[in-house]
């Protein structure tokens, strides 16, 4: 079953950058529809036994590799956050008509392949091949299609986040090779956990993982590509780096890091969870005063990933929960907000906040829309922001009283920066640039329609994608205690 | 009943639903019947759970786990006691005349549907706070209500300042929500619940200390500081008034700024284990409620006038409050729910009659054109004043006793002072705006009218509400009959409290205080009709009420602490840190390895004799690091 999710994407991928037929946005939707399908069935599978739905072929036998796939509630959940967003993606891309589509959708659905690969991944080394993997499309299509000073900006941010992957490739290969599976060495998960370490090689293990998550997520002070590149990345690409691809760095967090070397987490958690507390309020802070609304929601999504980084390395449940609800949350907000920005840009043809305003006289509908995702930004109750953020704050709180009150400024400065933004696009009197503002048209009133209802069932309803994790993390936390 | 509890909210949600996405098709009659008719079918029900509880106590209704993490979990889930009840009953009840007052107010507006839609999701977070059986329902309508009101303040969002008081509002509303948020985590590793029942049925038998009960009501407190606008968050609700009036009727005045003080009496279990946290309380309450009383003195917009006496009744609940006169500031919370709706409610129908005016300098002689607003007006007036046998006159005459029996003859006095200067403001406001010639212009003078029925009916509603209300609650020694009944309804939540004053010290503090106010009514009537004592304009006015009239620069004061300094990191951070430190840093990292790149080219050279002076070097280090 679990292959699926990566063999539609990469085969309709390969008939798109092959074949470059007619029609390759259709193929593109069909190929992220089913794979929604896909997802949804095995919302029924039963988790509370560990991994389900596994897959596992040899791969280099004598070398301990395999092709291995499996998935829990937590993996569940990000192949719902990754195959959900794909239509909407997708869908939202049509307006654009980019050049050469075949190569763009084609790419897309390669990066949506290995995104899926990445969580699904059981083995370490096709871990570490999927997580390079979906480095090279998003590369492309942030090169290709971006805006201005478009091939720096993405050189930097690929180089940045290659090395930082380095890192955790040697720290991968030192695990590996203290591994003992009858005479020979093994990439499994369950092997590679198992080795026991010194806390003092637990320290260079935790580093070199930690290093290449923080530069993807990205945390404090690893984060100066990140606002460059979701500014010049075209919005699929944005949309793609801020919706999914940064948690696989939260992701890896939970199911390699902590769990390879939890010896060290007791030395090295402090500093990690200080940096992600102080990464919230310093992007916060900044966020404040920017005049360019991509950039500013930009650096909001370093403070929301901050939090739910913190809430994870908490490692204790309403953390990890927080944690998990909130990736998937932040994911479906965050690719609201980036359209919106899109359609902003499109239809006025600027980004800086300054230009906007009185919006909601000549589109309502858009004006609505928008209302709710913020809201769900800035975690209001029965959005859904809400409960992730308040399990993270207790995560944090429970780890340390005064970095989780620390970590809670975040509902303040959230509300500050958030409705600051749409004060100034929407509020105040009509201007003549913004007087003939055209309200959604269906197909954007369907791709925010959606995103705003998520916004408030899961809000309503938190539980319903609590209780779906619930038994693979209660599992996690007993056998990976720090 | 009980499967009907859920509809009391969620009815005016429904109403929210219908108005929000086809109000704008439906024609205004509509539009107004679905908003005040689905309140209005929750103030039947709200009156049927009355009777219930009236009968047979308490009633529980859970709807779904809202989420359960560990043992961290929350049921979506209600309690409607005889706390919560009455509570239910001020706001569907109040609420609906605020509505259905609307419907002439807001008439001519293009937002009416909007409009309606707000008030109703209003209604709906509002009774969620109320309603919820545990912290994190009350949360959500916390929050919900602060929303709404950043949506009704910033209802004619053209205007950038009033969207700025929208934002204000709801930012110092999450300064206060953080501390409620921390409170409860505490709550919850003390208890290991977020219910409401489980934590006071636990708290008997357990053995908490002193500084956990401390720290639990002070980070509450914070919360009921935002909400209720106490010192020092409190600069949000003058702003608030940029809204239309019926909302700073309904929000402002009338229920959610007494949020704060329902959450204290909700947890009086807990504030009866801190004396230092209720000292605080009361501490506060008094502060605000005089520096705001000061302040109302010279303000000469009607709206702001009301709201800085808002803030200053809040200060005096929570003084009662503070005194553990918990059911006597819910009292209060009654009373002034029927008063200051009314008072605002009617300063409506002058700014409606008025064309949007809102000086008061401008105003003057209005009794003539506006009989059924003023004599509302001057009801409500002398009911806030505490004139003999109206509402404010019990509420605020126990609010005393309460202080002079637990706090001493000085906060009863400094109490008193702030009643006074209650006294003063308020009359002022109604002499210079009912009587005296008037002062507006040609134009406004010849479109002065009297409002129509559907906002009159509800003023002469709220106006026998004034009257009688405070019959609700009438102290023993007064022998009334049917004293103290809401003292005694309350009594299943919070137990009577007994103040031990003799008969005759209530009496004498009784007479003092009213034949004061008395007093002021009849002495500023003649003050305020002299020509000579209307306010000034802006430009004369002395430095003392100048300082006064700008609020003593509080406003201004923040900004230079708080909002300017936050604004100047966000660019330090930005620039220098950001952009030029961190940055800088990483991409002088990546043009070093260029750097040394290049350099380590040179060595390529394709020069045999360096390749071998290389090698011969290295020999030699090698040798010596072996022979070291």
């Amino acid at each position: 079953m679990s292959l699926i999710f990566i063999l539609i994407p990469f085969i309709a991928s390969a008939i798109l950058l092959l074949l470059r037929p007619g029609g390759s946005r259709s193929i593109a939707l069909l190929a992220a529809l089913a794979n929604l399908a896909v997802t949804a069935w095995c919302l029924g599978c039963d988790y509370s036994q560990g991994m389900n739905c596994t897959f596992s072929v040899p791969w280099v036998a004598s070398a301990g590799i395999s092709f291995s796939l499996g998935m829990d509630g937590i993996t569940l959940i990000m192949l719902v956050l990754t195959n959900l967003l794909a239509p909407l993606i997708i869908v939202s891309s049509w307006g654009r008509n980019y050049d050469n589509e075949p190569r763009y959708y084609g790419l897309l659905l390669l990066m949506l392949g290995a995104l899926n690969g990445v969580f699904l991944a059981q083995d370490g080394l096709l871990f570490y091949v999927f997580y390079e993997l979906a480095l090279i499309p998003i590369y492309f299509i942030c090169a290709i299609w971006g805006g201005q000073d478009r091939i720096r900006v993405t050189l930097k941010f690929f180089i940045y986040t290659f090395v930082g992957s380095l890192f955790m490739l040697v720290a991968l290969l030192w695990v590996y090779l203290q591994t003992d599976v009858n005479g020979l060495h093994s990439f499994a998960w369950a092997d590679l956990v198992a080795v026991q370490m010194s806390t003092y090689s637990a320290h260079w293990v935790l580093l070199g993982f930690f290093l290449a998550f923080a530069v993807k997520m990205p945390l404090f002070p690893f984060h100066t590509w990140q606002p460059d590149t979701y500014v010049t990345a075209p919005t699929g690409g944005t949309m793609l780096l801020s919706g999914i691809m940064l948690k696989m760095g939260t992701y890896g967090v939970i199911r390699w890091m902590i769990p390879l070397a939890p010896e060290a987490m007791h030395v090295l958690n402090p500093i990690f969870i200080s940096l992600a507390v102080f990464g919230i309020l310093y992007a916060s802070i900044i966020a404040v005063k920017q005049s360019d609304i991509k950039r500013l929601v930009a650096y909001s999504s370093i403070a929301h990933v901050g939090l739910i980084a913190a809430g994870i390395l908490a490692w204790n449940k309403a953390g990890l929960q927080g944690g998990i609800l909130q990736m998937l949350n932040h994911g479906i907000n965050v690719v609201g907000l980036f359209f919106i920005i899109d359609l902003l840009e499109r239809r006025l043809g600027t980004r800086s906040l300054a230009d906007m305003g009185g919006i909601a006289k000549s589109a309502p509908k858009f004006a609505a829309l928008f209302m709710i995702i913020v809201l769900g930004a800035v975690a209001v109750p029965l959005t859904n922001g809400f409960p992730g953020e308040f399990l993270l704050l207790n995560g944090v709180w429970n780890y340390n009283f005064w970095l989780g009150a620390l970590a809670g400024l975040t509902i303040i400065f959230g509300a500050i920066y958030m409705l600051r933004a749409y004060g100034l696009v929407v509020f105040g009197e009509t201007r003549p640039e913004t007087a003939n503002f055209e309200d959604v048209n269906s197909r954007e009133f369907l791709v925010l329609g959606i995103i705003a209802g998520l916004v408030i069932v899961l809000g309503f309803f938190p539980q319903s994608i609590l209780g779906l994790t619930d038994g693979s993390v209660d599992r996690i936390l007993r056998a990976v205690q720090i | 009943m009980n499967s009907l509890i859920p509809l009391i909210p969620f009815l005016p949600l429904i109403g929210f639903a219908i108005n929000g996405l086809f109000g704008k098709r439906l024609s205004k009659n509509m539009v107004g019947l679905i908003g005040s008719g689905t309140l209005f079918a929750s103030f039947v029900l709200s009156v049927l759970c009355f009777n219930q509880v009236a009968a047979s106590g308490p009633i529980q209704v859970t709807l779904y786990n809202f989420f359960t993490v560990g043992n961290l979990s929350a049921n979506f889930g209600f309690l409607v006691d005889q706390l919560s009840v009455w509570m239910m009953l001020i706001v569907t009840g109040v609420g609906f005349l605020i509505h259905v007052y609307s419907i002439g107010y807001m008439h001519d507006d293009d937002g009416f549907w909007k409009f309606f839609a707000y008030l109703n999701l209003f209604i709906f977070s509002m009774l969620l706070l109320i309603m919820g059986d545990n912290f994190l329902m009350l949360f959500f309508g916390w929050e919900g209500v602060g929303l709404c009101s950043y949506l009704l303040i910033g209802f004619w969002y053209t205007n950038k300042e009033f969207g700025k008081a929208a934002r204000k509002a709801f930012i110092m509303n999450r300064i206060g929500d953080l501390g409620l948020l921390i409170g409860m985590f505490v709550i919850f590793q003390t208890f290991g619940s977020l219910n409401f029942n489980e934590i006071f049925a636990t708290l008997p038998n357990m053995h908490l200390e002193a500084g956990i009960a401390t720290l639990i009501c002070m980070l509450l407190f914070v919360g009921a500081m935002g909400k209720s606008a106490q010192i020092p968050l409190y600069t949000w609700l003058p702003d608030a008034m940029a809204g239309p009036t019926p909302v700073s009727a309904l929000i402002h005045a009338a229920t959610m700024v007494t949020a704060g003080v329902y959450l204290v009496a909700r947890c009086h279990p807990l504030y009866d284990l801190s004396p230092e946290a209720m000292h605080f309380v009361a501490t506060v309450g008094l502060i605000t409620c005089i520096f705001a009383a000061i302040i109302g003195l010279r303000q000469n917009d009607i709206k702001k006038v009301l709201a800085y006496s808002t803030v200053s009744q809040l200060g005096l609940m929570f003084v009662s409050l503070g005194m553990g006169a918990y059911a006597t500031a819910i009292f209060h919370v009654t009373t002034h729910a029927f008063f200051k709706a009314l008072l605002f409610l009617g300063a409506g129908s002058v700014i409606h009659g008025m064309g949007g005016e809102q000086d008061i300098r401008k105003m003057g002689g209005l009794r003539k054109a506006m009989p059924v607003t003023f004599w509302v007006f001057l009801i409500g007036t002398f009911a806030i004043s505490g004139f003999p046998l109206m509402a404010g006159f019990f509420s605020k005459d126990e609010i005393f006793a309460f202080t002079f029996a637990h706090g001493g003859g000085l906060w009863w006095g400094l109490a008193g002072l702030g009643a006074m200067l209650t006294a003063i403001y308020m009359c002022r406001l109604l002499y210079v705006t009912f009587f005296g010639d008037f002062r507006g212009t040609h134009e406004q003078e010849h479109h002065l009218h009297e409002s129509p029925k559907v906002m009159t009916i509800p003023l002469i509603i709220l106006a026998v509400l004034s009257v009688v209300g405070g019959f609700l609650n009438t102290p023993h020694f007064l022998h009334l009959g049917n004293e103290q009944w809401l003292a005694h309804w309350f009594s299943g939540v919070i137990p009577l409290n007994e103040m031990h004053l003799e008969a005759s010290t209530e009496w004498s503090l009784m007479i003092f205080t009213t034949s004061l106010a008395v007093l002021i009514i009849i002495v500023s009537y003649f003050v305020y009709r002299k020509k000579s004592n209307l306010p000034v304009s802006d430009t004369d006015q002395s430095s003392l009420t100048r300082l006064v009239a700008h609020k003593f620069y509080v406003d201004e004061i923040y900004d230079s602490l708080f909002v300017r300094p936050v604004e100047k990191l966000s660019k330090l951070f930005h620039y220098y840190v950001d952009i030029q430190g961190i940055d800088g840093i990483v991409n002088g990292v990546g043009s070093g390895v260029q750097r040394l790149g290049a350099e380590f080219r040179k060595l390529q050279s394709g020069n045999i004799e360096y390749y071998l002076l290389g090698m011969v070097a290295g020999a030699i280090l090698l040798l010596l690091t072996m022979w070291v």
